[in-house]
C-alpha cells in the first residue's frame, strides 16, 4: 500500500544512517510537499516568500534532525517545524507591517495568521480520518488533482476513490458535528 | 517546479550529510547542562565557599532531605529540557513530577513543623539566611540557564514559552542542588519555601526570556 509516511519515513531513516542518495529523494520530495503547503497558507502579496520558507524549513530539517524520534510519524515531525517557519515568518511579518499604525496591512497579516490556524484544524480533522483516505481527500480537495490522476497512481478506479473519499468526508462531518454538540455541553 | 536555488541547497546538503547518533539529542543535553554544572559549581565555590561543616552536616538527615530534594527537582528538570528539545514535545510529565515533589516537600515542612513548639515556627522558616537564598539559587541558575539556551537553540523546540520555561525549571533545581553545598539550614519548612521559590524563579525568567532567545 503506498502512503506518503511510509515513504517518506523509509527515506528519512536511511538519510539518517548517512545515505546521501536516498536524502536527496527524500528533500526533493519534503520541497514539494512544503511548497504546497506554503503557498497555500500565504497571502498573495507574499506568495515570493514560499520558497525562502521552503529553503528555511529544509534547512532546519537538515540541521535539527537529530530531533527525530524514529518511533514517531516522519510527516507530523516535519509538519510541526514546516508550522513553526511558518508562525515565526507571520510573527516577523506582522511585526515589520505594524510600524505604519494606520495600515491596512496590519489587519490583512492577521487575518493570515486566522486562515493559517484554520487550515491547521482542516489537517488536524484530516487525521482523523483511516490514513488511506486521508491521502485520498489531500490529493483532490488540498491539493486539487484530479479523481482520475488519484486513481491512476494509487492502482484503484475511480469510483472506488470517489467512494473512499465520500466515505471519508462523512465520517469528519460525523466527527465535527461531535466537537459541536461536545462544545454546546 | 522547483527553482533553481532549492535544488542548489538540496544538492548542497545532500553532499554534507553523516550519519547521526540516535544519542545525538541526549549527548548535546548531557554536554551543556553538565559544562554549565560545572561553571555554576565554580561560581559557588569562588562566591560563596563550601559550608565548613560538610564533613559533619553529611551525616546529618537533613542533609540528605536537601539533597534529595534537589536532586529530584534537577532530574526532572534535565529530562524536560530533552523532552521540550523535540518539535511536538511535551513537558507535561515533567511538570507533574516537579509538582508532586514539590508537594511532598510542602507535607514534610508541615509536619516538622507540628512536631516543633509554636514559639519555634518563625526561626524555622526565616533561618538565618531568608534574605540571601533565593536571590543566591536564582544567580547561580544564570550560568546553567546559558547552557540549557545553548542546548535548546541547537535542537527544535517549537513552543518557545514552555521551551524557556523548561530550561529556567532545569537551570534552577540544579542550581539548588549546587547551593545546597553551601546552605547550612537544616530546617524543612526553610528550603520548601525558599529553595522552592528560587527553582520557579528561576523557571518564570526562562519563560519570559526563552520566547525571544530560543527563536531559530
Amino acid at each position: 500500500m503506498h502512503s506518503v509516511e511510509t515513504r517518506l519515513k523509509a527515506l528519512m531513516l536511511a538519510s539518517l544512517a548517512g545515505d546521501a542518495r536516498s536524502y536527496g529523494v527524500l528533500l526533493n520530495d519534503v520541497a514539494r510537499h512544503l511548497r504546497i503547503y506554503f503557498l497555500r497558507r500565504l497571502a498573495d502579496a507574499h506568495k515570493g516568500d514560499a520558497d525562502d520558507l521552503v529553503q528555511e524549513t529544509l534547512m532546519a530539517l537538515h540541521t535539527r534532525r537529530a530531533t527525530y524520534e524514529v518511533d514517531r510519524p516522519f510527516t507530523a515531525w516535519l509538519h510541526a517545524i514546516a508550522r513553526y517557519k511558518l508562525i515565526d515568518h507571520f510573527r516577523r511579518n506582522r511585526i515589520r507591517v505594524t510600524v505604519p499604525l494606520d495600515d491596512a496591512e496590519d489587519l490583512f497579516a492577521q487575518d493570515q495568521s486566522d486562515a493559517a490556524a484554520d487550515r491547521m484544524d482542516v489537517e488536524r480533522l484530516l487525521q482523523s480520518a483511516p490514513e488511506r483516505t486521508r491521502e485520498l481527500i489531500y490529493r483532490t480537495k488540498i491539493e486539487g488533482q484530479s479523481i482520475a490522476e488519484v486513481a491512476e497512481s494509487t492502482g484503484l478506479s475511480e469510483t472506488s476513490v470517489k467512494v473512499s473519499i465520500h466515505r471519508g468526508i462523512r465520517a469528519i462531518t460525523a466527527r465535527l458535528k461531535g466537537h459541536a454538540a461536545n462544545d454546546d455541553k | 517546479m522547483q527553482p533553481m536555488m532549492t535544488n542548489d541547497l538540496i544538492a548542497r546538503l545532500a553532499g554534507e550529510l553523516k550519519p547521526v547518533s540516535r544519542l545525538a539529542v541526549i549527548r548535546r543535553v548531557v554536554t551543556g547542562l553538565g559544562l554549565s554544572l560545572i561553571a555554576s559549581a565554580l561560581l559557588m565555590w569562588w562566591w560563596l565557599g563550601m559550608r565548613p561543616d560538610l564533613a559533619e552536616a553529611s551525616t546529618t538527615m537533613m542533609f540528605w532531605s536537601k539533597f534529595t530534594y534537589t536532586l529530584i527537582l534537577a532530574a526532572a528538570g534535565a529530562w524536560a529540557v530533552k523532552r521540550i528539545a523535540h518539535p511536538l514535545g511535551s513537558i507535561r510529565v515533567n511538570i507533574g513530577l516537579i509538582a508532586a515533589t514539590i508537594v511532598v516537600m510542602i507535607i514534610l515542612a508541615l509536619v516538622q513543623l507540628a512536631l516543633t513548639p509554636p514559639e519555634e515556627y518563625m526561626a524555622m522558616l526565616k533561618g538565618h539566611t531568608i534574605r540571601v537564598c533565593t536571590f543566591n539559587i536564582v544567580v547561580l541558575s544564570l550560568p546553567l540557564l546559558i547552557g540549557a539556551f545553548w542546548v535548546l537553540r541547537g535542537l527544535a523546540p517549537t513552543r518557545l514559552t514552555v521551551a524557556g520555561a523548561a530550561a529556567g525549571l532545569a537551570a534552577g533545581s540544579i542550581a539548588s542542588f549546587v547551593y545546597s553545598f553551601h546552605c547550612d539550614e537544616s530546617a524543612m519548612p526553610f528550603v520548601a519555601i525558599w529553595y522552592t521559590l528560587g527553582v520557579l524563579v528561576a523557571g518564570l525568567i526562562g519563560a519570559i526570556t526563552g520566547r525571544y532567545i530560543l527563536r531559530w
